[in-house]
C-alpha cells in the first residue's frame, strides 16, 4: 500500500496574475509545475511496481482536470467520459513507457488529448488539420475595438461568465480549441503542447495567437462599455 | 515595430517569451498607440479570465464508473 505522503487537496489554489496595464512587464503565464506536487515521482514509481493504490491516487489527483480536457476537446459528454476512462486505462497499461523525461501530467494529457481527438474525428465529417501552417497573418488586426472599463468581468455572475466561455470554446474550430485548451486552461507550456499534439512549436503559436484574439473578440461583445449583457 | 508587428508578437509578449530587443520595440510602440495598448490589455485580461474559469465539473456518477473500470483493470493485473 502507498500511504506515506498523501495530502488531500481538491483543485489548485492558483494565484491570479495581476492586470496592471500593458506597459508594465507582463507576468509570464503561471508555471504549469504548480499542479505537480513533489511526491508525484514517488507515486509514479510505486505504481510502476504494481502498487494499485498509488495509481489510484494519481487518478484522484488528475481526474477532474482530465475530464475537463476531454470534455473541452470532444465537446460531448459521452465521448468525454469514454476518452477519460480509456486515457487512464491506457496510462496504466503503458506506465512502463513513462520514463520521467516530462511531467507525469503532461504525459497523461498527451494520452487524453489523443483519445479525445480520435473521438472528435469520428464525429466530424470535415477533417481538420493540426499540423498544416495557418494561412497568412494579414487578417489578424482586430476590427472591433472598444473600451472595457477597469474590471468588466465584475458585472457578471460567475456562472454567466462560465457560460460565455463554454459557449466560446464549443464554437471554436477544433484546431484552435485544442491548442487554447491545452495552453491556457491546462496551462501546459508551448513546448509541452507541441509535444502532446505531435506538432511544431510554430504551429502551436500561430493557432494560440488566433484563438486568443478570437477570445478577446468574443468577450469584447459582452464587455464593451454601455452594452447590456 | 508597427501595429501588425505588435499583433504578430502579442502571444509571445504576454507569455514573457519575447527577446529583450523586440520587447523594447513593442513597448515603445505601445507608448504611442492606444489601439494596440487596448488590444494587449484586453487579450491579457481575456486569458486571465479563461485561466481562472472552472467550466466543467466531474459528475459523481462519471467518477464512480471510472473508478470501477479502473479497479477491474487493476485487480486483473495484480498476481
Ligand atoms: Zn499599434
Amino acid at each position: 500500500m502507498f500511504n506515506a505522503i498523501f495530502i488531500p487537496e481538491k483543485g489548485h489554489g492558483a494565484p491570479v496574475w495581476g492586470f496592471s496595464g500593458a506597459l508594465s512587464t507582463p507576468n509570464p503565464h503561471r508555471l504549469p509545475s504548480s499542479i505537480a506536487r513533489e511526491d508525484e515521482h514517488l507515486l509514479v514509481a510505486a505504481a510502476k511496481k504494481g502498487d494499485a493504490a498509488a495509481f489510484e491516487e494519481l487518478v484522484n489527483r488528475y481526474e477532474e482536470k482530465v475530464f475537463r480536457l476531454t470534455r473541452n476537446i470532444t465537446g460531448n459528454r459521452e465521448d468525454a467520459e469514454d476518452a477519460m476512462q480509456d486515457a487512464f486505462l491506457k496510462a496504466y497499461s503503458h506506465l512502463q513507457d513513462f520514463h520521467g523525461d516530462s511531467r507525469f501530467y503532461t504525459w497523461l494529457v498527451r494520452i487524453a488529448a489523443n483519445e479525445s481527438l480520435m473521438r472528435l474525428r469520428k464525429r466530424r465529417p470535415n477533417q481538420f488539420s493540426l499540423d498544416e501552417p495557418v494561412e497568412g497573418d494579414t487578417d489578424l488586426m482586430p476590427r472591433e475595438l472598444e473600451d472595457w472599463g477597469p474590471s468588466p468581468e465584475q458585472g457578471y455572475a460567475q456562472a454567466e461568465l462560465q457560460g460565455i466561455l463554454s459557449e466560446f470554446i464549443e464554437q471554436l474550430d477544433p484546431e484552435f480549441r485544442i491548442v487554447l485548451v491545452l495552453r491556457d486552461l491546462e496551462e501546459l507550456s508551448t513546448q509541452e503542447t507541441a509535444e502532446a499534439l505531435g506538432i511544431s512549436v510554430p504551429a502551436v503559436k500561430s493557432r494560440l495567437l488566433r484563438a486568443r484574439l478570437k477570445l478577446r473578440e468574443k468577450l469584447n461583445r459582452h464587455f464593451r462599455r454601455g452594452t447590456l449583457h | 515595430m508597427n501595429c501588425k508587428g505588435v499583433i504578430h508578437e502579442l502571444s509571445n509578449y504576454l507569455d514573457g517569451d519575447l527577446d529583450p530587443g523586440l520587447k523594447t520595440e513593442l513597448e515603445r510602440h505601445l507608448e504611442h498607440c492606444e489601439d494596440c495598448t487596448m488590444i494587449v490589455d484586453q487579450t491579457k485580461k481575456s486569458i486571465e479570465i479563461l485561466c481562472d474559469s472552472r467550466p466543467v465539473e466531474l459528475p459523481s456518477e462519471v467518477r464512480s464508473r471510472l473508478h470501477s473500470a479502473l479497479r477491474q483493470k487493476l485487480s486483473s493485473r495484480s498476481t
